[in-house]
């Protein structure tokens, strides 16, 4: 079941997302504590942490939601702590994010939901080409029938394929899933998974996904990055995390796998 | 042995925590007002938010408003006829429920039923909006969730309110009508008009601006508390139950300050 690895690039690799020292604490609560991490463009990185952790709040740091208290976060080039509002938005609209309550918005239908990002942001744009991006999520979400329901109708795993479709109609170059697979079954989790591969090679997106799901993790990310103690202690491939001795590492792994 | 000291020291730290906490309050919610006025005359305008949220307006409170403002006219006005016909001054009854009912009764109890339904329900809409961070959502695709969600909806309780404001008086006199019917045969034309006899201009604007500041009071209260809603289910009940009762306690404030500030103009 383990990701294939992408096919080799050609060229230097290029930066997405560059994190470099990032600090961030709530009163006495330290929650980042000097996060340093690339993510190059293409690949999709999972980040591995507990819950609590932290893993949140450093991507509400990438999209401006929260501000850092010391560190730099470069985002396509921008440097995020001290964008002007106009380039913030613009930033953003080029950054999708999966939440993981997947916050569709239960006032209005389906359709309206996927609708509602393009007429607030492109001026004029026709009826025709909204309907034709909709249709084209809903597709690539697989979820074509569901259009003309309310969210509460749907199921989790498909309130999460209509957040990432949400996201996707704004065709982004990074995505970020918090914890895409937590509260689904086994089932619906590994389709989730085939869907994030599936939209980084259509949209060719890089990401990151923000998960404490190890199957999650090892199918999705071309690299893994555990994330202890408000850092990463560790990245690598997914063999490479788990096939040593890091004690950590290893009751991680053996907490999803051998229970 | 170590005594046991009175520890004024940390009583002090107590009250100024506390201070600080009602200070720091006092100075987000004001933000939140600015930050309206700021946003309400920018654009772009979200007209066509506005008026669903004026129909949402009416559709919560209409009924009740309906009820609760005729039942008023009646009763007041069968409480009031025998106290004035002790003076033998039945004919003054029109012109006193009118001033009643325009002056006082009908904004009043149109504000202190929307903040009931209205303020709970923006409460709980954005506080449930916020847990589910689906205000995040909005953000994230920037959009300004402030615009899109508070200044429609502040707006649309100020014009809201007032409109439902006279709809009450007009149900109230209604009502008022039927029980003088019962006693007295006067057409509803020569009633309205004798109840409007000592009614002036101002009396009337003093209504419209009073509704319009009762208006903005539920809107932005009821937007605050659900903005600022802390997560859980239990912080969206307590956002919708906190907004109704800030609302009132502003609302009978912000009565008391109306109605002596109008009697100053009067007297000019
Ligand atoms: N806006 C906030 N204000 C105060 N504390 C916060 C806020 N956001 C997150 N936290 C705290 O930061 C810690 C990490 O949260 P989070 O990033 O959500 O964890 P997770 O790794 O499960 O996503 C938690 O203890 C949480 O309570
Ligand atoms: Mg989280």
């Amino acid at each position: 079941m383990e990701k294939q690895s992408l096919p080799a690039k050609n060229g230097p690799e290029e930066p997405v997302i560059i994190i470099r020292d990032l600090y961030k604490s709530f009163g006495d609560l330290h929650v980042l504590k000097g996060v340093d991490l690339t993510v190059f463009k293409g690949e999709n990185v999972a980040v591995l942490g507990k819950s609590g952790s932290g893993k949140s709040v450093l991507i509400r740091i990438l999209v401006g939601l929260l501000k850092p208290d010391k560190g730099e976060v470069t985002v396509l080039g921008h440097q995020v702590n001290n964008l002007p509002e106009n380039e913030l938005n613009a930033l953003r609209l080029r950054v999708g994010f999966s939440f993981q309550s997947s916050a569709l918005y239960d006032s209005m239908s389906i359709r309206q939901n996927l609708e509602f990002p393009l007429k607030m942001n492109i001026k004029n744009i026709s009826k025709q080409e909204i309907d034709k991006s909709v249709k084209e999520v809903l597709e690539a979400v697989g979820l074509e029938d569901k259009i003309d329901q309310m969210p509460a109708d749907l199921s989790g795993g498909q309130r999460k394929r209509i957040g990432i479709a949400r996201t996707l109609i704004l065709k982004p170059e990074i995505m970020l899933y918090d914890e895409p697979t937590s509260g689904l079954d086994p089932i619906t989790s590994s389709e989730i998974n085939k869907l994030i591969n599936l939209v980084q090679e259509q949209y060719n997106t890089s990401s990151i996904i923000i998960t404490h799901d190890l199957t999650c993790a090892r199918d999705t990310g071309d690299r893994i990055a555990m994330f202890e103690d408000g850092r990463f202690n560790k990245t690598g491939k997914f063999e490479e995390v788990f096939n040593d001795t890091d004690e950590q590492a290893n009751s991680f792994y053996n907490y999803n796998f051998i229970q | 042995m170590q005594e046991p000291v009175f520890n004024a020291r940390n009583n002090k730290y107590v009250l100024s925590e506390g201070l600080d906490e009602f200070f720091s309050g006092v100075s987000k919610a004001y933000r939140f007002v600015g930050q309206y006025f700021r946003q309400a005359f920018k654009p772009p305008f979200h007209f066509s938010e506005v008026v669903n949220q004026c129909f949402e307006i009416g559709l919560r409170s209409l009924t009740l408003i309906t009820l609760t403002g005729f039942i008023i006219g009646i009763v007041f006005t069968k409480q009031s006829r025998p106290a004035l016909e002790d003076f033998g001054a039945t004919s003054w009854l029109p012109s006193l429920i009118g001033i009643a009912i325009v002056k006082a009764l009908g904004p009043l109890v149109t504000a202190l039923i929307c903040a009931g339904k209205v303020g709970s329900g923006i409460g709980a809409e954005l506080g449930s909006m916020k847990v589910t961070e689906q205000i995040d959502a909005m953000e994230v695709s920037a959009i300004n969730p402030f615009k899109y969600l508070v200044v429609t909806r502040v707006t649309a309780t100020m014009i809201a309110i007032p409109i439902l404001s006279f709809y009450c008086i007009l149900v109230g006199l209604m009502g008022s009508f039927v029980n003088v019917s019962t006693q007295e045969s006067t057409s509803f034309l020569t009633f309205f008009q004798n109840s409007f006899s000592t009614i002036h201009f101002l009396d009337l604007f003093t209504s419209v601006v009073k509704s319009i500041v009762y208006g903005f009071t539920i809107g932005i209260v009821g937007s605050y508390k659900g903005y600022y809603a802390t997560s859980g289910t239990r912080g969206v009940g307590k956002a919708a139950n906190q907004a109704v009762v800030m609302a009132m306690f502003l609302i009978f404030i912000e009565e008391v300050i109306i109605v002596q500030i109008s009697n100053w103009i009067r007297f000019f």
